[in-house]
């Protein structure tokens, strides 16, 4: 029998169990990471958009009036449509802002009390001015801002996923 | 260092005691066909892993069935890797355990005092099966759904019970909604849950008693 061999039949079989063990385990491993991740690395295509919000003529100065829109988006077998809303506030003839009602904290939707002339959020009582900047409670900055355009007396909004 | 941290390991758990026990006992001289048993133990596993992953999209409702493994095998990162190690390892768990039972067979593996093993490995081989036929209905097309419909319409050939288990199975007496969620239940938790127990016995008993000796030209 082979008592001279230098490497034991036994540590022989270890390292070649060893070494097919470790290239079968990544084979499964890596391929199952990049499964878990696939969603989330995947962008949802092209969705950036101008959306329609209508006449300018229709927005009275210092009110500011809420809007509402849907996108839908196919997400892995299905579609799920999401709805998006903010604020129009028209500050004087010529100038317009744009907000979005997701609360910057950390993303109710806000919504305008006339009673208290401000966007007031429902989780945690924050309170942001008619043109978005934070009076009181945690946000850490004022009401975030869609860039818009207007064309023929139309006003439209630029939509960007995420 | 690192035996260091191993010996305080090994003085409060006994890891060397459970290695030898384990996996270091004495066998009789075997063949390749001794590792069968293994072989089935790891396909169990591995369907088990893969399993869970399919789990993460797979739907078990009519409405998504489909189109969810449709997006497993079209869309996702190595979906077509994952399903298809799981499909090719249910056939081949019932081929290997098969010749596994083959083996204890012809080798009269299964007389006094591993009776008890046998029995078990017969539940086994039936708890197998049952995972084939459960999870054959889950991607819910043509094939599945008609191959359901026979299944459980063999099983209403029983005399009396019949009808009562065919209802039982479908959860009603069509296929339907019910039948998908129950066979879906049945399959990832039932079956798998029973099999791992019965592994469990099946190997306590192996330790137990030590693997058989082949019959010699005396016996
Ligand atoms: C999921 C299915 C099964 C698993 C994981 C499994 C696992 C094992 C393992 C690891 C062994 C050790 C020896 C060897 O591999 O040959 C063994 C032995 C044995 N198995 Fe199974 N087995 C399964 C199914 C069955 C079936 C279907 C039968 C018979 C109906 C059976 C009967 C036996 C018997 C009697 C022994 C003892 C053999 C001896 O001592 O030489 N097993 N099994
Ligand atoms: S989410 Fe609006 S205040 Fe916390």
């Amino acid at each position: 029998m082979g008592r001279s061999y230098k490497v034991s039949r036994r540590d022989f079989v270890k390292l070649v169990s060893g070494f097919f063990g470790t290239i079968m385990g990544a084979g499964i491993a890596l391929p199952a990471i990049g499964y878990v991740l696939d969603p989330a690395l995947k962008s949802g295509g092209a969705r950036e958009q101008w959306i329609p919000l209508g006449p300018v003529d229709q927005y009275q100065v210092g009110v500011p009036a809420p809007f509402n829109f849907t996108r839908t988006q196919v997400n892995g077998w299905e579609r799920t449509s999401s709805s998006y809303g903010g604020f129009v506030v028209r500050e004087s003839e010529t100038d317009f802002k744009v907000l979005s009602n997701i609360c910057t904290h950390l993303g109710c939707r806000v919504a305008w009390e006339e009673t208290e002339n401000a966007y007031v959020c429902p989780c945690h009582d924050a309170a942001f001015t008619v043109d978005g900047e934070v009076i009181s409670g945690p946000p850490p900055r004022p009401l975030d801002e869609y860039e818009f355009k207007i064309e023929d007396g139309n006003l439209f909004i630029f939509f960007k996923e995420g | 260092m690192a035996s260091k941290v191993f010996e305080w390991l090994d003085e409060r758990l006994g890891l060397n005691d459970m290695y030898k026990a384990l996996l270091d006992r004495p066998e009789p001289e075997g063949t390749w066909w001794n590792t069968l048993g293994s072989a089935s133990l790891f396909l169990f596993i591995m369907q088990g892993v893969t399993g869970i992953f399919l789990l993460m999209y797979y739907t078990p409702s009519p409405d998504h069935a489909y189109d969810s493994i449709q997006y497993i095998m079209n869309e996702v990162a190595f979906g077509w890797l994952i399903r298809g190690i799981h499909h090719w390892g249910a056939n081949l768990m019932v081929f290997i355990v098969f010749v596994h039972m083959l083996r204890v067979f012809t080798t009269a593996s299964y007389k006094y005092p591993r009776e008890l093993t046998w029995v078990i490995g017969v539940l086994l081989l039936l708890t197998t099966l049952g995972l084939g036929l459960t999870g054959y209905l889950l991607p819910w097309n043509q094939r599945s759904y008609f191959a359901t419909t026979v299944a459980t319409e063999i099983a209403g050939l029983v005399p009396f019970a019949g009808d009562f288990i065919t209802r039982v199975m479908r959860g009603g007496t069509d296929l339907s909604a019910l039948t998908l969620s129950r066979f879906f239940a049945t399959h990832v938790w039932v079956l798998p849950a029973t099999l791992a127990l019965l592994i469990t016995a099946h190997l306590y008993l192996i330790i137990r008693h030590g693997e058989s000796e082949y019959p010699s030209e005396e016996d």
